[in-house]
């Protein structure tokens, strides 16, 4: 913003000094640029809601925690119990992820490699899981594999355990985690097309050295973002495997439900040092996340860029 | 359809197999068994005094809890995507936290905070204001899972809206609120609902982050998710599949609702979301 066509314009009246500086402390805002007042107000609110909200619950979470001291912590950590939850969600994480790989990635490489008739209601069945209950996850199992279920006395003839077992632990969190992948791989391998891999099989290269050689290094942030995803929500699901676990000191809580344990008996720091652990996991898997969004944008799906 | 890239077959094969093992067939069973109940009966155990006051529960605090996350979440990212300020890539960040951050640990950190002796709730204790253990609390804990659905809807429509209509609204005398109100935003409504349709539908079926704060008291406290853990502590699997299939039934009606507003808003506005 130039002063001097102001300057032309002024009265001779009024000194020219006095005009100059008078005009150059009044900064013109764009007119497509918002009044700072409001600009700061927003900001704040904004900034204001999300510490309320969001970020305060976090904070609460570690405070908790250490109330009574780092020895305390500690030695709830090396609980017995506590030890076998995190033992048993690792398990399970170990179990879900790959399965959830393996399927996010045959669904995407069908879908979107492909056409097909049908392909559309596939992608919505995919999705399905996001938009069902995690406590009717669980309870659609309970009703298959239960005392009373639908093939609860077959499995019990055989001598397999699925319901306040381990089986339906892992069962309902490959339910709830099902989409992870595939939503992240589908978009991300529609964009990148099909003439990559026609190249390579052109060359000679077979269907699973051009899987492994071509699609996969294209793949692998979009991966990565996936698994990083669905890894967090394996570890930390409550409400499914809370149906079926049956609540077993030891033997099949994870730590999310050692965590409700522990908190409905008063014992608020055990509770909270395992859930400390539990929003470590958060912490690392949000800066992961922001990581690829900021490092890899461009080979990650395009939703997630930044 | 013919295509030189392998591998078609077993691709799908894999995906209908463990789609049909892992979701659809459990799903199937939670039908079959309302089937034996049939409509009427499935009506006559969600109209039953308690279910339905948890229903009303569980559906009318979503729907409060989606409007407000509507409102700060719309702001929040107006202010990501407008407005450059340090530690706004922090603020970014810090909007998937309800996405990370285990239920159970977002539960029982909640109860913490708005307890009548918590960081929050002493402050309201003075003016006997309960809020853990009553309806109060579970909406906070739905506003806390479902505020990142608007802010991760609403934000890449904004970011792609072009400069040049507010250009053309300010050149044709209107004010800045002016803009922003009759201009920008109407364009966005189709993705603010979808976002709001997210985070009530989160809501209805959230559990673990409501449990612990809501206190739980039937007819008063308690939510649909969680009576349906009560119906099965119960071995009353009849009364848990009724709630279960009428809050399916609702998410489903709700899905079937967003497609038919991106269809809307794709002949509306030409936006692709």
């Amino acid at each position: 913003m130039s002063d001097s066509p102001l300057r032309a314009v002024a009265p001779p009246l009024v000194p020219s000094a006095t005009l100059t500086r008078a005009a150059s402390t009044v900064r013109l805002r764009p007119a497509t640029e918002d009044p700072p007042v409001l600009k700061y107000v927003l900001i704040a609110v904004a900034v204001l809601f999300l510490a309320l909200f969001l970020v305060l619950p976090l904070v609460a979470v570690f405070v908790e925690a250490f109330r009574k001291g780092a020895e305390a912590y500690w030695t709830s950590l090396q609980d017995e119990d506590a030890v076998a939850a995190i033992k048993l969600t690792l398990t399970v994480a170990a179990i879900a992820v790959p399965v959830n790989i393996v399927f996010g990635i045959a669904a995407a490489w069908c879908i979107a490699k492909f056409e097909f008739p049908g392909k559309s209601l596939l992608v919505s069945l995919i999705d399905l899981p996001f938009s069902v209950s995690p406590v009717v996850a669980g309870l659609v199992y309970v009703l298959l594999f239960g005392a009373q279920g639908l093939m609860g006395p077959t499995m019990k003839a055989y001598g397999i355990e699925v319901i306040f077992a381990v089986p339906g632990i892992v069962l309902a969190t490959i339910f709830v985690t099902l989409p992870f992948v595939a939503r992240e791989l589908i978009p991300l391998m529609e964009e990148q097309g099909t003439t990559d891999e026609e190249a390579a099989l052109s060359l000679g290269a077979g269907g699973l050295k051009t899987f492994m050689r071509v699609t996969l290094p294209n793949i692998k942030w979009g991966l990565l973002y996936g698994v990083l995803l669905c890894n967090a929500r394996a570890m930390g699901e409550f409400g499914a495997v809370s149906v079926v676990s049956g609540h077993i000191r030891g033997v099949t809580n994870t730590m999310p439900l050692q965590v409700e344990v522990l908190y409905n008996e008063y014992n608020a720091v055990a509770a909270f040092t395992i859930a400390s652990l539990l929003a470590l996991l958060a912490l690392v898997t949000l800066a992961l996340k922001a990581l690829l969004e900021w490092r890899y944008a461009d080979e990650i799906a395009g939703t997630h860029r930044r | 359809m013919r295509s030189v890239v392998p591998g078609f077959g077993v691709a799908l094969g894999l995906t209908l197999a463990l789609l049909t093992a892992i979701v659809l067939l459990p799903l199937a069973a939670l039908v079959l068994r309302a089937s034996e109940l049939g409509f009427a009966g499935v009506a006559k155990l969600a109209m039953e005094p308690r279910i339905f006051a948890a229903l009303k529960t569980s559906f009318g605090l979503s729907l409060a809890a989606a409007v407000v996350n509507g409102v700060f979440g719309v702001i929040t990212a107006w202010v990501l995507v407008r407005y450059r300020f340090p530690g706004r890539r922090l603020l970014d960040a810090a909007v998937d936290l309800p996405f990370a951050l285990p239920t159970a640990v977002a539960g029982i950190a909640l109860a913490a905070l708005y307890a009548p002796n918590g960081w929050v709730g002493s402050l309201f204790a003075p003016y006997d204001i309960k809020i853990a253990y009553t309806p109060v609390g579970i909406f906070i804990a739905l506003v806390f899972v479902g505020l990142p659905f608007v802010v991760r809807t609403v934000q890449p429509v904004l970011a792609e809206a072009e400069h040049e209509i507010e250009e053309a609204a300010a050149t044709l005398g209107a004010g800045r609120i002016r803009t922003i109100l009759r201009v920008l935003l109407p364009p966005l409504t189709p993705a603010i609902l979808t976002g709001v349709a997210m985070s009530f539908a989160r809501g209805v079926g959230e559990y673990g982050s409501v449990i612990f704060i809501a206190g739980n008291i039937p007819y008063v406290s308690e939510i649909a998710p969680l009576l349906i853990v009560v119906k099965l502590e119960e071995y009353d699997y009849a009364g848990a599949t009724a709630i279960a299939l009428t809050m399916l039934t609702a998410s489903f009606l709700i899905l079937l609702g967003l497609n038919a507003l991106g269809s809307w808003s794709r002949r509306r506005y030409g936006v692709v979301r």
